[in-house]
């Protein structure tokens, strides 16, 4: 196998594939987003449920490649537990990871998702490992408490 | 002793002329790239073709020698390109033996051709209740401009159903048929499937109820003989792109009865007879379709793309893909978890596939890293993919460089698929 698809297809990856982890829908989910990828047709669903400002339980179901079911179920781990602002920080590490545009300790403190850096090398790609991230993001938006009034400063 | 000199890559002998893909190859330049390091494999040409040597000269050429604007000014140049824009249009008139050089109309694309139908047909022959009918093979392009002038002329569509051959019903076809019918727009040639669709009885069939008929020939023109008169079609689109020939020229072929019966598409330069504040009288065909500058240099090494597929012939063509579906087709079948989605009796060169517990993108990504180039994905046929309970599919499409020797790359790296997704 050519080196760019043989770090992509790392056992990881393979197996969040086969097994993917925090599957099925959500009953009491305080968002729920749907992702779609037009190009080649993937969907995927997303729920989460948020105890203040924490992410409290997350989910997902979906149809779609080995990346992006890999991706989305290595997501559905790393923010499980973590603040709103922890995971919107994630999003953005991992969306600069797969197009190849963070730098080394931004990489360094992804853990475990750096095993899909050999992304940013294959463009086409770059949607797929990022569909879950996408629909995360949108549901951190979407379920976002009211800003509080601004505040007078003097 | 009387000797024939045959053209590159085809060797004569009794019968239908052989064509030898490894001369092909020759004449064609990227096929010597390497592609992420493994030698370039192409096996998407029903997505677009590669190009002949002879196309990228005539380009380059255009510019180089023949750059004018055309039916416009007295001078050299625009005569120049005036000369060799309509000596294509009379290439292409021969090669799918239209009985006029004026229903050959230039577009850019087998899109644009079919959304002229929709807009400029529709406009003047579809009203409120009337019926267009289609199938669940179609492509993207040959579904929704109908779908828009439905809504506009609130037409209703009625759709073809396809069996699990992937062949049309053409029973069900028939009994859709009736007075309301008026337009049936059906591809001549899957792009997903490779489904060779029995042109002329439906053809017959919607003339009987005096329904016109579109053929999206975009997946025909390029593989095999295509006579207008003898598909006794009313309307034919393709594109150049997939059949040697550059991107940005496609062709619509029209009955003149229709044409002239049809307001333009776009109004502009070139499409007119006499402007006044007040109104227009337009051109007559084809310039009446035809409005701003077209892509000249695309129209004009359209051409060479042509006279090329003439000289290997259209039957051996055929033939040789048939030739490679078969084995590949045999090939495939090697590989653990492997299903062929589309087995009509009569199919072009194209090979639509899945393969158990992995999705189509990650067996794209994995060929790819190994030089092999087929398309994953749904090939802009969602209707059709539900059909067959399938997301999306791979596949492997054929042409005249195609040798047996890429269909065992492909073999060997679906191999390589299996490994790793167990």
């Amino acid at each position: 196998m050519s080196t760019d698809t043989g770090e992509l297809y790392q056992e990881i990856i393979l197996d969040h594939n086969r097994s993917p982890r925090n599957w099925g829908p959500l009953a009491d989910a305080s968002a729920h987003v749907k992702g779609h990828n037009p190009l080649c047709g993937d969907r995927l669903e997303l729920f989460v449920r948020f105890d203040g400002d924490r992410v409290a339980d997350v989910s997902f179901v979906g149809e779609g490649c080995a990346i992006s079911k890999a991706s989305a179920s290595m997501m559905t781990q790393a923010i499980k537990g973590k603040s709103r602002a922890e995971a919107e920080a994630l999003f953005e590490r991992f969306h600069a990871l797969v197009t190849g545009t963070g730098d080394a300790e931004s990489q360094k403190s992804l853990g475990r998702l750096q095993v899909f850096s050999g992304v940013a090398r294959l463009p086409m790609r770059v949607k797929c490992a990022s569909l879950a991230w996408h629909a995360l993001h949108e549901a951190l938006q979407e379920s976002a408490p009211n800003p509080s009034p601004p505040t007078d400063a003097r | 002793m009387s000797s024939i000199v045959a053209p590159t890559g085809i060797t004569m002998g009794t019968g239908v002329p052989r064509l030898d893909p490894h001369a092909v190859r020759a004449d064609f330049p990227i096929l010597g790239v390497s592609a992420r390091g493994k030698r370039l494999v192409y096996l998407d040409s029903a997505a677009t073709s590669q190009k002949p040597r002879v196309v990228i000269d005539a380009l380059c050429d255009y510019y180089s020698t023949s750059n004018g604007n055309i039916h416009r000014a007295v001078h050299y140049l625009s005569e120049r390109a005036t000369t060799l824009y309509d000596a294509s249009r009379e290439t292409v008139r021969r090669f799918i033996n239209a009985p006029h050089v004026h229903e050959v109309v230039f577009t850019r694309g087998t899109t644009e051709s079919i959304n002229l139908v929709a807009t400029s047909f529709g406009q003047a022959f579809v009203r409120a209740g009337d019926e267009i009918v289609v199938s669940q093979l179609e492509h993207h392009s040959n579904l929704v401009p109908w779908q828009l002038l439905a809504d506009r002329a609130g037409a209703v569509l009625r759709f073809v159903p396809v069996q699990d051959t992937g062949e049309l019903d053409m029973d069900a076809y028939r009994r859709l048929l009736s007075p309301r019918t008026r337009l049936v727009a059906l591809g001549h040639v899957s792009n997903a499937l490779g489904t060779i669709n029995p042109a002329r009885e439906i053809s017959d069939a919607a003339h009987e109820v005096g329904a016109a008929v579109l053929l999206d020939g975009a997946q025909a023109a390029p593989h095999m003989e295509v006579d207008v008169q003898s598909l006794d079609c009313d309307f034919y689109a393709f594109s150049g792109h997939k059949m040697l020939g550059p991107t940005g020229v496609g062709v619509l072929y029209g009955r003149t009865s229709w044409l002239d019966r049809m307001p333009p598409y776009q109004g502009g330069g070139d499409m007119i007879d006499t402007v006044s504040e007040q109104g227009t009288t337009f051109a007559p065909l084809p310039s009446k379709f035809e409005a701003g500058t077209p892509d000249i240099a695309a129209v004009v090494a359209f051409a060479p793309a042509i006279g090329y597929l003439q000289r290997l012939g259209m039957e051996a063509v055929a033939s040789h893909e048939r030739d490679i579906l078969a084995y590949a087709t045999e090939r495939l079948a090697e590989v653990r978890g492997t299903r062929v989605i589309g087995t009509a009796r009569h199919k072009a060169g194209v090979l639509s596939f899945t393969m158990e517990g992995v999705h189509p993108h990650d067996i794209g990504t994995i060929l790819d890293g190994e030089g092999v180039a087929v398309r994953a994905g749904h090939h802009c046929a969602q209707p059709l993919m539900r059909r067959f309970g399938v997301p999306s599919t791979a596949r492997a499409s054929f042409y005249v460089y195609t040798t047996r020797e890429d269909v065992d790359a492909m073999i060997d790296a679906l191999h390589v698929v299996r490994r790793v997704f167990g």
